[in-house]
């Protein structure tokens, strides 16, 4: 394994602790200062964590080398390292802009009376955002432990946010799930460490040659993770989870305190385990990736709730993401087309975030608007609210794969991969779930943008926050522009073969 | 044969087991209390693991290696933690009268930010 | 002999976890439960992990206990699965064991393990106690991070209640009337409890101990004081609570943010003054992990008003 080991700590590696401590300061005055005063101190710590990632991606863009940091002074494997790579900023990025948005819709008007969002929420939010900045630069297994409870921690009570008894249902399942995840993810860490003496997983590549033992450990922390990314088969708590949260909170949800876990399976298999073991491994969440894009995609297409319809979604999505695993095993033979199945799953993670925050947020909206959101009654909803109809329909877009968006440009680019590779199954799957896709989407908009049936009044709703759902939408859409090739900088301080050169 | 009998082999065993019987109970029982002390079983047979293996690594004086146990520490902790948290979630269920089905599932999307507004 | 004995305790430990696994009501298996985690501490003695033994027993089986004791008591027993689901259950449990069993046996010889170099180390920190050095000062974001944990686990369960309860305090801890051998325990106890929370956070430094046992000791010293009326659960949104909550983590982070001014690193420590930066660093975790982990096991806060009446059986 060709990691760029780190062996001295980037001048600029504090900007790694700071991604991570900031968020967590915004605590102290959400918890001591009134209400109203504590929303704004929230929206400051939102904008002083947005600051900080960027400068870490600009640093980490324009130095070309992975950003490093020891704490405490001590190297591992005493000490806890932290490392922000290509994918890791890649990563921060798109969670500070998600989370952003998310605090910028739930944000409440200047002249209302009352706050839009109980206290809870603004400091779950902030729990969140560092337990996600830890898991994507944390480089040591323990670490990544308590960064995973952080966030289960954090993420968990959003769902139960109205105190309905379904949701605190929804709320106690998920916290289950994730649990049993957590629980699998330390075995395997025990293993790991009784193995090998070390959780950094740095020196672990080293160490590590293959081993039943090394199987077994990453086996059991994958089947942890995929417990807590729902994929198919243990998906039964995403759907009245990610439904039974206010909108803002599904929205982060769905788009990034899922893709977490993921992130650490590609980890695990791409930085510790061997090519060989990899590519054995590969086939098997690549089927399990297959059966949540088709069968969660059928049971969108049956809901009657709205957000229920964009939950399953977001279930049937995940499985695409791990449809790449298979095409981009870092085996001698992929070169430039492992490549670009990485910078094609990258791109779906992005705006399949982008897309669906967007759609919770809108979907949000027009059940404030109506009262209500059951598709069946939401015929002429795009007289209504238009703005933010027209987002959904260009999330809608992305999801389905149609031109021009992040969508499209990703599926064109695992298509190519899955073809040149002579993986024909993946190609389907991805043609099949981008069919049903279109159906679940166009289930709800072309309903949409025909004459109202009931007469309605709706509530008004502020523009500037169909606006948020809006520009996120269009973010999605503006990925469409990306150029068809490996991304530069996602190879940054990855193995070789991210880059398209063979290892 | 000696290392078969062991104290750490016979604790590493003693942890294997409980690991299994709390993921028994995790699959077999229906209540959430009862699966809630099945995962504290089984993060309890996980921990004596990595007491095992700090025994097995014992060394410059120690009885055992300090690393594994502090994180044993710090698991039991977050063990509390999160079944605090399931059991405030437990208790609040269990305080609630049961809703109905229907009704008040469509006001769900548009009630959550008044709810939390009021 | 030691043989016999740890045999007889790892025997010990299966059957109170088969016990709680068969119960058939769930208050048998809690205490169950509290039985079961008082073996295993004495399975980490065995094991020469004092400082994990006195956590098994004060937070895994003390406060957890104590936690599901609660909710225990108002659970219905429900209905177990068919014969199916168990066997298949029992079949994959199995394989488990056997598995974990294997890789237990096959570990490597000689064991890996960070003892020397935890050693080489310690005398920099001022610190005897080694497991306090990994806790404090080589894994020292862990033990920041498990605080804040902590706290927004709180939070968590203070979401439960809606933001204009936040002022209100959470309900007593035990809606019966307090015998009176309860109220003389908890008039006795606590001064005890307290010394003992304290001697157990002073003494981790060199000896087995620290923030976290001693503060479990002193939310339980407090707990007491609770359960038996003597004292009403403070208002969760009296602003003393709320910065004693925050005192830890704060204090930790303040001190790692310095470690980067004055010693190179966060969460670095300066040579020569480590150990009593690290006491006081202590002395504030300890102090917000008592006044957390009590708040833990109380309830959700509730609106200011007039408490509940006593006197009926449910808890």
């Amino acid at each position: 394994m060709s990691l760029i080991a780190s062996v001295h700590a980037s001048p600029l590696g504090l900007l790694l602790v700071l991604a991570v401590i900031v968020p967590l300061c915004g605590l102290a005055p959400l918890l001591l200062l009134k209400s109203r005063v504590a929303e704004r101190a929230a929206l400051v710590f939102l904008a002083a964590g947005l600051a900080i990632v960027c400068v870490l991606c600009f640093e980490v863009a324009r130095s070309g080398a992975p950003l490093a940091y020891f704490l405490g002074g001590f190297k591992p494997p005493l000490g806890v390292g932290l490392r922000a790579d290509g994918f890791s900023a890649f990563m921060l990025g798109v969670t500070a802009v998600v989370i952003v948005s998310a605090g910028l819709f739930a944000m409440t008007a200047p002249g209302a009376d009352a706050p839009r969002m109980p206290l809870a929420f603004w400091m779950l939010l902030l729990g969140v955002w560092s337990a996600l900045n830890l898991v994507y630069v944390a480089d040591d297994l323990f670490a990544l432990y308590v960064a995973l409870e952080l966030l289960t921690f954090a993420a968990v009570p959003l769902v139960c946010l109205d105190g309905r008894a379904k949701t605190l249902s929804a709320a106690l399942q998920y916290l289950l799930f994730a649990l049993f995840g957590s629980v699998l993810y330390l075995l395997g860490a025990a293993l790991l460490y009784g193995t090998y003496g070390t959780l950094d997983i740095i020196l672990l590549a080293q160490r590590a040659h293959g081993e039943p033992a090394l199987l077994a450990a990453l086996a059991l922390m994958t089947a942890g993770m995929l417990a807590k990314a729902a994929l198919f088969p243990l998906y039964l708590w995403l759907p009245a989870a990610h439904a039974g949260a206010p909108a803002a909170a599904s929205a982060i949800l769905s788009a990034v305190v899922i893709k977490a876990p993921i992130f650490l399976v590609v980890r695990f298999w791409y930085d510790i385990a061997t090519p060989a073991q990899t590519a054995a491994v590969a086939p098997i969440l690549a089927a399990l990736g297959a059966g949540a894009v088709v069968l969660c995609g059928v049971f969108a297409l049956r809901q009657a709730r709205l957000k229920l319809l964009i939950a399953y979604s977001t279930a049937a999505q995940i499985g695409y993401l791990f449809l790449m695993f298979p095409l981009a095993a870092a085996s001698a033979g992929a070169g430039a087309w492992g490549a670009i199945a990485w910078t094609g799953g990258a791109l779906h993670l992005v705006s399949h975030a982008l897309s669906k925050a967007a759609m919770f947020m809108a979907a949000g909206v027009i059940a404030e608007t109506v009262g209500h959101d059951r598709i069946a009654q939401l015929s002429g909803i795009g007289r209504i609210v238009p703005i933010s109809v027209f987002a959904f329909g260009l999330g809608g877009l992305s999801l389905m794969g149609l031109p021009p968006s992040g969508g499209f440009v990703a599926k064109v680019m695992l298509l190519t991969s899955a073809v040149q590779q002579g993986a024909w199954w993946i190609a389907i799957v991805i043609l099949v779930g981008g069919l049903l896709a279109a159906g679940y989407v166009l289930r709800v908009l072309l309903p949409a943008l025909q004459r109202p049936v009931a007469e309605v009044v709706p509530v008004p709703v502020a523009r500037w926050r169909e606006m948020v759902a809006l520009a996120l939408a269009l973010g999605a859409v503006a990925l469409g522009f990306v150029p068809l090739q490996p991304a530069a900088f996602l190879a940054i301080g990855r193995p070789a073969s991210w880059e398209g050169a063979a290892p | 044969m000696s290392a078969l009998l062991s104290t750490p082999t016979l604790f590493g065993l003693t942890g294997a087991a409980l690991v299994a019987i709390g993921l028994y109970g995790l699959i077999v029982q229906g209540d959430a209390v009862r699966r809630i002390l099945a995962f504290n079983i089984l993060g309890g047979g996980i921990f004596l693991l990595f007491g095992v293996i700090a025994r097995r690594g014992a060394g410059a004086g120690f009885g055992g290696d300090p690393v594994p146990q502090a994180m044993v520490i710090t698991g039991i902790v977050v063990a509390f933690s999160a079944t605090a948290l399931a059991v405030a979630l437990v208790r609040r269920l269990q305080a609630l009268p049961p809703e109905a089905e229907d009704g008040d599932e469509a006001t769900a999307g548009a009630s959550t930010e008044r709810e939390a507004a009021s | 002999m030691s043989l016999v004995l740890d045999s007889f305790l790892g025997v010990l430990a299966l059957a109170l976890a088969l016990r709680v696994l068969l119960a058939r009501e769930a208050l048998a298996a809690a205490i169950g439960f509290v039985g079961l985690g008082l073996v295993l501490a004495l399975l980490w003695v065995r094991l020469d992990a004092a400082d994990v033994a006195l956590t098994e027993a004060a937070i895994g089986s003390g406060v957890t206990g104590l936690v599901l004791l609660r909710t225990a008591a108002a659970a219905k027993p429900v209905a177990p699965q068919g014969v199916a689901v168990r066997g298949l259950a029992a079949l994959i449990a199995f394989a488990v064991f056997c598995g974990l069993a294997a890789l237990v046996l096959t570990l490597p010889e000689p064991a890996p393990s960070l003892a020397d170099e935890a050693a080489a180390h310690l005398e920099a920190t001022g610190l005897g106690n080694p497991v306090t050095a990994v806790l404090l000062v080589y894994r020292a974001l862990d033990t920041l991070l498990e605080t804040v944990v902590l706290l927004l686990a709180l939070i968590g369960v203070w979401s439960l209640s809606a933001d204009r309860d936040w002022a209100g305090a959470p309900p007593p801890l035990w809606r019966f009337a307090p015998t009176p051998p309860l109220v003389f325990l908890a008039r006795i106890l606590p001064p005890l409890g307290i010394l003992m929370g304290l001697y157990l956070f002073w003494t981790g430094a060199d000896t087995p101990g620290g923030a976290f046992q001693g503060g479990a000791v002193l939310a339980a010293a407090w707990l007491l004081v609770l359960l038996a009326g003597l004292r009403a659960p403070p208002a969760a949104g009296s602003r003393r609570l709320r910065a004693l909550l925050l005192f830890g983590p704060a204090l930790f982070l303040a001190v790692g943010a310095l470690g980067v001014v004055f010693a190179g690193a966060f969460l670095a420590y300066p040579e020569g003054i480590a150990k009593p930066i690290i006491l006081v660093v202590e002395a504030a975790i300890t102090a917000s992990i008592a006044v957390t982990l009590g708040l833990l096991v109380l309830d959700p806060p509730q609106p200011p008003g007039p408490l509940p009446v006593e006197g009926h059986s449910s808890p």
